[in-house]
């Protein structure tokens, strides 16, 4: 080949950058290494980190049961090394899958469009904020109020974006006893200039949030309500935010493995009227040239390759390949089964939650706050026994220093939950000594 | 001659809410071992949902026929050259996957305790210090979940910067060859955008650029080679510009492939840039994402890279959330993990030299499918390529047939199409990217088909104006769809 390219050696080939640039030395970089020695280096980093046993974390990344079926179908080349499916005549399995996602996201969500996915739930959230601000131009509608409840995580994205992208956020309180956001302080701070209320539901406590009263407060003031979620299965028994305008979500409970928080896939669904602001891919159905049903990418003119400056969103590709995870689980579940997995999720929740004291009375699905005098001790303790325990809360609300979020799944047995509720009685008992 | 394909028949499959009926059902669960809560009671009637209104249901085997079908759809690099300029869709080794799925990689959660997190954090702290000495950065984040998501880190960072330093600036100049997301990023970050102008040779404009650099420019975005695959030879002269200035130069490092092991943006005055995993460290496309974009800076940025920051301690690997510099989190938990590791395994499997040589093979590879299709297609630019390579499609559309239509033709030879009518600044550009992991047989094939293209352009232009003719789908009516958008399934009674 450099034969004809007329070249004696491989160097000739950048011959052209100034000799200033070129790397004069090899990197500094490991000798390259052979299949098995790079997969005894990852055994021996992931012997390193906890990964068995049970674990009651969950707090925007849950421990669910992945079918085998999803593993089977993502790891298919066809999909797994496919680009964005641009050229619609190879790309029909691709897209026959997102319009399905699409499709099932409105089903899960009561919208009425969804796109085909963000990066995750965190970032979806300042996109749907800046989706609201786009939906009332020219009203310098550009402040934000965000529920306390909703993940500090998810909070802190969109302060990052509201400081560059000129989006005020304000966040308003929550209820001491129910756990609930305090929709009266929301209604105190609304004004003319809030595009949106954001409030999670189930929140960061587990809690479930009055959506119907949060939208009528937001509505009223001309305002958009953006409902967020974080437990997708949760919506296999909620009733879907229907009230809302926007939904934005994190799909991680379907199919993904925690994976250390990522990758993870988020999603933004709306009602029809802003289906033109939303950020990122949207596969529509059309015809081919013989007239059948075919699919392919479309209202590419909210898009940054088209519009460049003037797009919705600088995002370019979605997570396909997690979608398509979340589009196999939900086939796989289905209608009823998404259904009893959000049952036993609620039952086992309940199960532990009726055992320990609860810092809120609101209604919670599968995670709940437990007051704990010492729970970096408790949780000490129960690692001894091999259990992860729940997330201790003083470190995003100091106000809750005494409290942990505990998160039961499918996966949590009644014997590992007996466990942690001793431990924590014990902890009680010790406190009260 | 088509070489490379002939037609085998491929199944129909209806969508899956076609395919359900009552009652099917694709799981198991196990028995509760706890008494089963009543919805109602716990959450309050008015907060249950009667049902998924028309969610699918289908049994297991209709599940995974359904999909694979579905598959069959498809191309993807496992089934041949992928040559999307830009995109950089090289092969993507299956121990990656082996290793991401490892149980102590993949079943550990993100705010489990640091002491039995400690060889999640190493892996990360070591795709850090790898990704530094491949740019010849200081510091380097894996937070951003995508290239686009890098450059808006990168872009804050840079506001950030010239914020503590009294004067945010205004302006961030963009190359008129330049990706979408780069302006687009550019408007999300609070600045406005000045394009700048390319000249004969397909390179930055000097001349223009000191026109352009005043008190008022923040930084300027450049990808380098650029999207023409073309090493912008004055680029310590544009840094000397920029830096003289105050302004900074950012990188995007969509082409680093083509790079790597030769040259390392650290070392020609760049002071922050992102890099795209799935492209220059193969980890997959798979349908689009998920990807990651990490950023690499200058020692002088690296206090405004957000939260939080791996920290080495007494006791192992520490999150530092104590930087008050930092542009803040720009999304939850520490990054696309499981892609973090895909691609430490490719950086490991290379090593130092072998990097280098997958650029080098890189650029052989595009250097000759340019020689080979020069005699067929104008070439955009004279100036020496890199890893990609650009045609006009100003000789076949005399007779009527654009970049376009040539593409869709490729696909009739068994070959997915190269990037169509990008970058902008070339008349019905065909960007053309082969990657390493190709050999001489498949560029072959590929440089045969085009030279036919070609040739069919000339004799036969209607042939090629209406391809592709040999796939299950038939040219897709992209216009009809976004007349009348349908984007989801709706029950027809």
């Amino acid at each position: 080949m450099l034969d004809t390219l007329g070249m004696g050696r491989l160097e000739d080939l950048y011959a052209q950058l100034p000799n200033q640039v070129v790397l004069k030395g090899p990197l500094n970089l490991p000798a390259g290494k052979s299949e098995y020695e790079i997969v005894d280096y990852f055994r021996a980093r992931g012997a390193e980190n906890r990964h068995d046993g049970p674990s009651f974390l969950g707090a925007g990344v849950y421990r669910h049961y992945r079918p085998a079926l999803v593993d089977a179908v993502v790891s298919r080349g066809e999909f797994l090394t496919s680009y964005t499916p641009y050229q619609a005549e190879i790309s029909q399995g691709t897209l026959t899958s997102i319009f399905e996602f699409q499709t099932m996201m409105c089903q899960l969500t009561g919208m009425e469009v969804a796109n085909a996915s963000m990066y995750d739930g965190s970032s979806a959230v300042p996109e749907a904020a800046l989706m609201a601000m786009r939906a009332r131009p020219g009203s310098g509608r550009n402040r934000v109020l965000i529920a306390r409840t909703a993940h500090p995580e998810y909070r802190e994205t969109l302060r990052t974006y509201g400081r560059f992208g000129a989006i005020e956020v304000e966040e308003f309180g929550y209820d001491r006893q129910s756990g609930q956001a305090d929709l009266t302080d929301l209604e105190r701070k609304l004004d003319q200039r809030t595009a949106a209320a954001i409030v999670q539901s189930p929140n960061f406590f587990g809690i479930v949030e009055n959506m119907k009263q949060a939208a009528a407060l937001a509505h009223d003031k001309g305002a958009l309500l953006v409902a967020v979620f974080t437990e997708a299965v949760s919506l296999g028994l909620l009733a879907p935010p229907r009230e809302a305008d926007i939904v934005a979500g994190e799909l991680q409970s379907f199919a993904l493995a925690p994976s250390y928080g990522g990758p993870l896939a988020g999603i933004i669904a709306c009602k029809e009227p802003f289906a033109r602001q939303l950020p990122g891919r949207l596969a529509g159905e059309t015809k081919d040239a013989n007239g059948n049903r075919a699919f392919c990418l479309t209202l590419a003119a909210r898009e940054q390759h088209i519009r460049r400056e003037k797009a919705t969103s600088n995002i370019c590709t979605n997570q396909a390949l997690i979608a398509l995870m979340a589009t196999v689980f939900m086939a796989v579940y289905g209608k009823e089964g998404l259904r009893e997995l959000a049952l036993q999720n609620l039952s086992k929740a309940h199960y532990l939650g009726g055992k320990l004291r609860r810092r809120f009375n609101g209604p919670y699905f599968n995670e709940f706050v437990a007051v704990v005098e010492e729970p970096e001790q408790v949780n000490q303790r129960l690692e001894h026994q091999g259990i992860i325990g729940g997330l201790p809360l003083g470190r995003f609300y100091p106000e809750l220093k005494d409290a942990m979020l505990l998160c039961c799944t499918e996966t949590s047995r009644r014997t590992d939950m007996d466990a942690v509720a001793a431990a924590m009685s014990r902890a009680e008992a010790c406190a009260t000594l | 001659m088509i070489q490379k394909v002939r037609p085998h028949p491929s199944q129909n499959e209806p969508l899956l809410f076609e395919l359900s009926s009552p009652g099917k059902r694709g799981y198991q669960l196990p028995e509760l071992d706890v008494p089963a809560a009543d919805p109602a009671v716990e959450l309050g009637g008015e907060n249950v949902r009667s049902e998924i209104e028309d969610f699918p249901e289908v049994s297991e085997v209709e599940a995974i026929r359904h999909f694979t079908r579905l598959s069959s759809w498809n191309y993807g690099i496992d089934l041949g050259l992928y040559p999307l300029g830009s995109c950089t869709m090289k092969y993507n080794p299956r121990v990656n996957e082996a290793v991401a799925r490892l149980d102590g990689l993949s079943w550990i959660h993100p705010y489990q305790s640091e002491d039995l997190s400690q060889g999640a954090m190493e892996i990360v702290a070591a795709l850090e210090r790898a990704l530094a000495e491949i740019t010849g950065m200081d510091a380097v984040t894996v937070q951003p979940a995508a290239g686009a998501h890098g450059e808006l880190a990168g872009i804050f960072l840079v506001r950030a910067f010239l914020e503590s330093r009294g004067n945010a600036r205004k302006r961030v100049l963009v190359p008129d060859s330049a990706h979408g997301t780069n302006p687009a990023t550019v408007r999300m970050a609070g600045y406005e955008v000045a394009n700048a102008a390319s000249n004969e040779r397909g390179m930055v404009d000097i001349e223009a650029l000191k026109q352009m650099v005043d008190e008022d420019v923040a930084a300027m975005m450049i990808t380098n080679p650029n999207t023409l695959g073309v090493f912008e030879e004055e680029i310590l002269e544009i840094g000397r510009i920029l830096h003289a200035k105050g302004a900074l130069l950012y990188m995007d490092g969509a082409n680093m492939n083509a790079l790597a092991g030769i040259a390392r943006p650290g070392d020609f005055g760049v002071d922050a840039m992102h890099l795209n995993l799935h492209k220059t460290f193969s980890t997959p496309h798979g349908g689009g994402g998920p990807g990651a974009g990490p950023v690499a800076v200058k020692r002088f940025l690296e206090p405004f890279l957000p939260l939080p920051r791996l920290k080495r301690s007494d006791a192992g690997w520490r999150w530092d959330y104590e930087r008050p510099q930092s542009i803040g989190r720009v999304r939850a938990f520490y990054g696309n993990f499981g892609v973090l590791v895909r691609a430490l395994a490719y950086i490991m499997a290379h090593g130092g030299d072998g990097l280098k040589r997958a650029t080098l093979d890189a650029l052989l590879n595009a250097n000759y499918i340019r020689k080979r299709l020069e005699p067929h297609y104008e070439i955009a630019y004279p100036t020496p390529t890199m890893h990609e390579c650009v045609f006009s499609d100003r000789r076949q559309a005399a007779h009527g047939v654009g970049t376009g239509a040539i593409a869709k033709r490729l696909i009739d030879y068994g070959f997915h199409p190269y990037t169509v009518s990008f970058p902008l600044i070339v008349r019905g550009a065909l960007m053309i990217e082969p990657t390493e992991t190709e050999s001489k047989r498949e560029l072959d094939l590929f440089a045969d088909a085009m030279i036919a293209i070609a040739q069919e352009a000339e004799e036969n232009p209607e042939l090629v104006r209406t391809a592709p003719h040999s796939t299950r789908t038939a040219k897709v009516d992209e216009a009809g769809a976004a007349r009348r958008p349908v984007l989801k399934w709706r029950r027809t009674t």
